[in-house]
């Protein structure tokens, strides 16, 4: 859900100016504004929650936030690493404030239920949709494609809010890494993300995120990252 | 985020052929960042980044009474702590074992090196003598905290001017600074981390190495205008290290020394002529 709108509103961004706020500026005043994500009203003026970029698309007001913790949200995709094993299921540690769960049943495979450890023990990584969002945690699947426990290679960890920005319209940016790198990349919403390849396919790759993370803002993106992986070659 | 198992196979095996994760080879230092004047209030201060590591140092002094073993020498107090922000890891609370040993190790590693001439710091014997506070905090920690809170350490004292003394009242002008440096010597003392993960060894290793590693030692070293000396020890860890690995401890730490001694002189020369 969240790619999708990013998305959409990153191919209209020419059109619509954005303003950088912080938690407690007014963004805009007047009867004819309605707030929308991460804003609030008081009184006649719209103000700001997050620090981020604010944005009027005709009578709503909405921000895009930089910083802060990952929010889950029901289909997003995420990556974890396990932290306890109980009797049914995984404790899943997807970054931020909120805990996980994987429970047993949502496990595609069969699993021993005597030793479940086995599948997947402290430590170990997981790709998994997260299904439903309660008060201060989500609840896990395994039940999709793609997903599963990931195998080798390595992980690292970006800001949630800048992932928009690695995967790029349609996939466009992590497809030039991949390709230029060879290396199999899979990103979480929660800016997880895990990298296969060989040690400087890796390295590479890792280098090439840090520097879109770094220049998010910037204009040009993507020539500067063709310009960084054919530089290095 | 603690330690996925995937990047520990990783580091172990990187590491085998000698390599890292992020490119650099086991003995090299990411880039050492120094900057000074962090706070107006305080008589020396210091923030170093190692990579995205960064602590900021403070030296305040006082004047408090002696100790009766050592009458006409100054004193000394290290105090190091996490920040919240500095890692996920880190609560608000008293000082944990890992702030208290690092303070510990810089603190030993300063003392022992005789950095400090302790008799210059005399006021009257037996009554008065100067103290003093070395404040380490970490802002954010991606590794070898240790390291950067010595280099810190040391930055802030060679920058430290006294404060000003009301001879009259036996009292500290505090907020009015004297051009007096503090009595150093020239036995600079830095600390050198080593980590073992597996059967390898690397110095500057970074969160995620941190964590794999099985075994640290740091090596508290100094020199004087002629050779280096090794003043203290600190080793942590349940495995155990080698002779053949001491040795090329030793001989790494030599050459690490050189090249930390190389950075932080020529960042810090200018700023210590200028104030």
């Amino acid at each position: 859900m969240t790619t999708e709108n990013t998305e959409i509103i990153e191919e209209h961004e020419e059109k619509i100016e954005r303003k950088l706020v912080i938690p407690g500026e007014v963004i805009v005043t007047g009867d004819d504004y309605l707030p929308g994500d991460f804003t609030r009203k008081e009184g006649k003026e719209v103000v700001s929650n997050r620090f981020g970029l604010a944005e009027v698309s005709g009578r709503v007001v909405k921000i895009i936030p930089i910083s802060g913790v990952f929010e889950p949200r029901r289909g997003n995709t995420v990556i974890g690493r396990v932290e306890d094993v109980t009797f049914n299921g995984w404790l899943i540690d997807i970054g931020g404030p909120y805990s996980s769960f994987l429970p047993l049943a949502e496990c595609p495979r069969f699993i021993n239920r005597n030793d479940i450890g086995e599948f997947a023990t402290i430590g170990d990584v997981l790709s998994a949709k997260i299904w439903n969002v309660k008060k201060g945690g989500a609840d896990l699947t395994l039940k999709s494609r793609g997903l599963g426990k990931l195998e080798g290679g390595r992980l690292i960890r970006i800001n949630p809010h800048k992932v928009p920005r690695v995967i790029g319209k349609e996939g466009s940016m992590i497809n030039l890494i991949k390709d230029a790198t060879k290396t199999e990349i899979t990103v979480g919403q929660n800016g997880y993300i895990w990298l296969k390849g060989d040690s400087e396919g890796e390295e590479k790759a890792e280098n090439a995120i840090n520097l879109i993370v770094e220049e998010s803002t910037a204009s040009g993106l993507t020539e500067k990252v063709e310009k960084f992986l054919g530089g290095n070659k | 985020m603690n330690l996925p198992n995937i990047n520990k196979k990783r580091i172990i095996s990187l590491l085998k052929d000698g390599k890292r994760l992020d490119g650099r080879k086991p003995f090299e230092y990411r880039d050492i960042e120094i900057e000074t004047g962090i706070s107006i209030n305080a008589e020396g201060t210091s923030r170093v980044r190692i990579g995205k590591t960064e602590v900021i140092v403070g030296v305040k002094m006082s004047t408090q009474e002696p100790y009766t073993d050592h009458e006409d020498e100054g004193t000394m107090v290290t105090s190091m702590e996490f920040s919240q922000v500095a890692g996920e890891r880190y609560e608000s609370g008293p000082p944990q074992m890992d702030s208290i040993e690092i303070a510990r190790v810089v603190d030993r590693g300063i003392r022992e090196s005789r950095f400090i001439d302790w008799k210059k710091l005399c006021i009257k014997a037996g009554e008065k003598v100067w103290s003093i506070m070395i404040d380490i905090y970490c802002i954010n920690d991606d590794g070898d905290v240790m390291d950067a809170s010595a280099i810190g350490a040391v930055v802030a004292l060679r920058l430290a001017r006294f404060p000003k003394y009301d001879k009259e009242n036996e009292a500290v002008l505090y907020g009015e600074f004297t051009d007096d440096p503090l009595p150093l010597t020239d036995h600079v003392p830095f600390t050198m981390t080593f980590h073992k993960i597996g059967e390898s060894l690397l110095a500057d290793p970074n969160r995620d190495e941190e964590d794999a590693a099985d075994s640290r030692i740091t090596l508290s070293v100094s020199s004087g205008k002629k050779e280096k000396m090794i003043n203290a020890m600190q080793k942590g860890g349940i495995i155990g290290i080698t002779i053949q690995e001491m040795e090329e401890i030793i001989t790494q730490a030599e050459k690490v020394y050189d090249k930390v001694f190389e950075e932080v002189e020529k960042k810090t020369k200018n700023l210590i002529k200028s104030k």
